[in-house]
């Protein structure tokens, strides 16, 4: 079958589609986004979490059919996602505003671009990915992108979030590497900075 | 396989009709599990996510006519004054990406002994709305559940919403796992004390084939309460009425041995959880001048 929906903000189409496939797979496998890891497709591990309309859940539990005519946010267009909401635009594309979200190919090509300490230079990165970095919160980077839209959705909610909020909001994804600790720390800093910058 | 996406209740139904066979899935944590582990391959899946009333709740007079889809994310944060037990019931759901996609529907659809909304539902009193071509009908709770992952649904039938009765006194739940998420329950245990009945109702879970409710030890309650004077005096319940029902809700408990824990510990665990959760409510009720906190 063929799944229309909306994926960092344009419209994207997926061809022959198994009607028992996940939203994952056709993330990853037809159009290409491998941002969205797959661990466990069980729901236990957090690390496929993505926006759907909105809503963070593990995309290897929505049957891709679900999908259908709805808006989708990935680790790739987090950044984007990011700098729209703080912009006060429509971070979910639902305005339909032109130029805005990011393309299958420059999200196929997105890297981490950490900002410069030297030059200064800002990278295309979130505030929580960055705040990942600084943090020190990444080390084989597997949980890395379904932490960072579970995180991303807790500070749009919750600006001032309690150690509770952020230990109850990033309950449903898991870390092998980093005991968690410097998670917590980077999403501190990221609260601590969205603060600042108001 | 073919995918079915009803556009309303009435195709929904329909559609059922046309294909008893088919699996409906809406939040699908259940369902996407069986599949991507290729436990199930059904012919036809029925996705309920376009069937917008089915994401509504209705607030009544006696009565919460909770829509089978509404997730457990909005029956915790929005329903907390009506539905006291079933949100500390969702509240103890896996991680928020699950609360955010499953709901008591497809509990009761999956009718598995360990479903956490199941003794809330049984403890308030519950009605479950399910519907076909054929016409409506309303299932008691306490008929429900028919065996192991086995409930009251007619192959052509789908479950509309769940008539829960509000609130009218405290409720509590509790649940024994490893950790505070992503547990499915060893066992657990859910009370709610009805003031205006001079009654308190229980449900169990993961203690028997089905979620079960403890009837011996809520008759010797409801008795002990009655003839004590407790509801009018409000004094503390003796220590030997709540050891008296913690022991027939454990007698209550007909469990298995299996990889979370044992039936003996599950026996143990629930005659705990009885005394504990009987206290907490009970506290509640004394110190709130009758209903609880929220109650809306
Ligand atoms: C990682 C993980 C952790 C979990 N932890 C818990 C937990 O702690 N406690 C707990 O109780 N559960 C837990 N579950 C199980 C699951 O989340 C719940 O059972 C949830 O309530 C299912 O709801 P759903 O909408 O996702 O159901 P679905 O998967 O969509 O459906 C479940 C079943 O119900 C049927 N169904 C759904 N809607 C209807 C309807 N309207 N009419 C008729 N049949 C219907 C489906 O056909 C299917 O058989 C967990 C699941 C996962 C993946
Ligand atoms: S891959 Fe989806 S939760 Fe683990
Ligand atoms: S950094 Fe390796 S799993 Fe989290």
């Amino acid at each position: 079958m063929r799944v229309n929906f909306t994926v960092n903000g344009r419209p994207q189409e997926a061809d022959d589609v198994w009607e028992g496939e996940s939203l994952l797979y056709v993330l990853r496998e037809r159009l290409g986004l491998p941002g969205s890891k797959n661990a466990c497709e069980q729901g236990e591990c957090g690390s496929c979490t993505v926006r759907l309309d909105g809503v963070p859940v593990c995309s290897c539990l929505v049957a891709a059919g679900q999908a259908e005519g709805r808006e989708v946010v990935t680790v790739e267009g987090l950044a984007d996602y990011a700098r729209q909401r703080s912009e006060g635009g429509c971070a979910d594309g639902a305005c339909g505003s032109a130029g805005s979200g990011v393309g299958l190919d420059a999200a196929r090509r997105w890297e981490a671009r950490p900002s410069d300490g030297q030059t200064g230079e800002q990278g295309e990165l979130a505030p929580i990915q960055q705040a990942f970095i600084d943090a020190g919160a990444v080390q084989c980077g597997f949980c890395t992108p379904g932490l960072l839209v579970a995180a991303d959705e807790l500070l749009e909610r919750n600006a001032q979030p309690t150690d509770a909020d952020i230990r109850e909001a990033l309950s449903g994804n898991l870390c092998r590497c980093t005991g968690y600790e410097k998670i917590l720390d980077a999403v501190r800093l990221a609260a601590a900075r969205q603060g600042e910058a108001v | 396989m073919d995918f079915l996406r009803p556009a309303s209740w009435e195709e929904a139904l329909a559609a059922k009709a046309e294909h008893p066979t088919a699996v409906p899935i809406a939040g699908g944590t259940d369902v996407m599990v069986e599949i991507n582990f290729d436990h199930r391959r059904p012919e036809y899946l029925l996705d309920l996510n376009r069937v917008g009333e089915l994401s509504q709740w209705e607030t009544g007079e006696e009565t919460v006519r909770l829509g089978a889809s509404v997730p457990y994310t909005a029956i915790m944060e929005q329903l907390r004054g009506e539905l006291p037990g079933l949100a500390l019931a969702s509240h103890t759901v896996a991680s928020p990406q699950i609360r955010n996609r499953g709901g008591v529907g497809g509990n009761l659809g999956t009718a598995s002994p360990a479903g956490d909304a199941h003794p809330a539902l049984l403890a308030a009193g519950a009605e479950v709305e399910v519907e076909s071509v054929r016409g409506s009908r309303l299932i008691p709770i306490d008929d429900f559940y028919t065996g192991v992952k086995r409930n009251a649904l007619a192959p052509d039938e789908l479950i509309r919403a769940v008539h829960i009765k509000k609130a009218d006194g405290p409720q509590q739940y509790s649940k024994v796992g490893t950790r505070n998420a992503m547990v499915i329950a060893v066992c657990a245990f859910g009370v709610a004390l009805h003031p205006e009945t001079r009654t308190v109702r229980t449900g169990i879970g993961s203690a028997a084939p089905t979620p079960i409710r403890a009837e011996a030890a809520e008759e010797f309650l409801n008795a002990a309460l009655d003839e004590g004077g407790f509801w009018d005096s409000g004094k503390i319940i003796t220590p030997s009425i709540a050891k008296q029902f913690a022991e027939l809700a454990s007698a209550a408990c007909n469990p298995i041995d299996d990889v979370r824990g044992t039936a003996k510990y599950r026996r143990h665990a629930v005659g705990i959880m009885a005394r504990r959760t009987l206290g907490w409510t009970w506290e509640q009720y004394r110190g709130a001048g009758r209903p609880l906190e929220g109650a809306a």
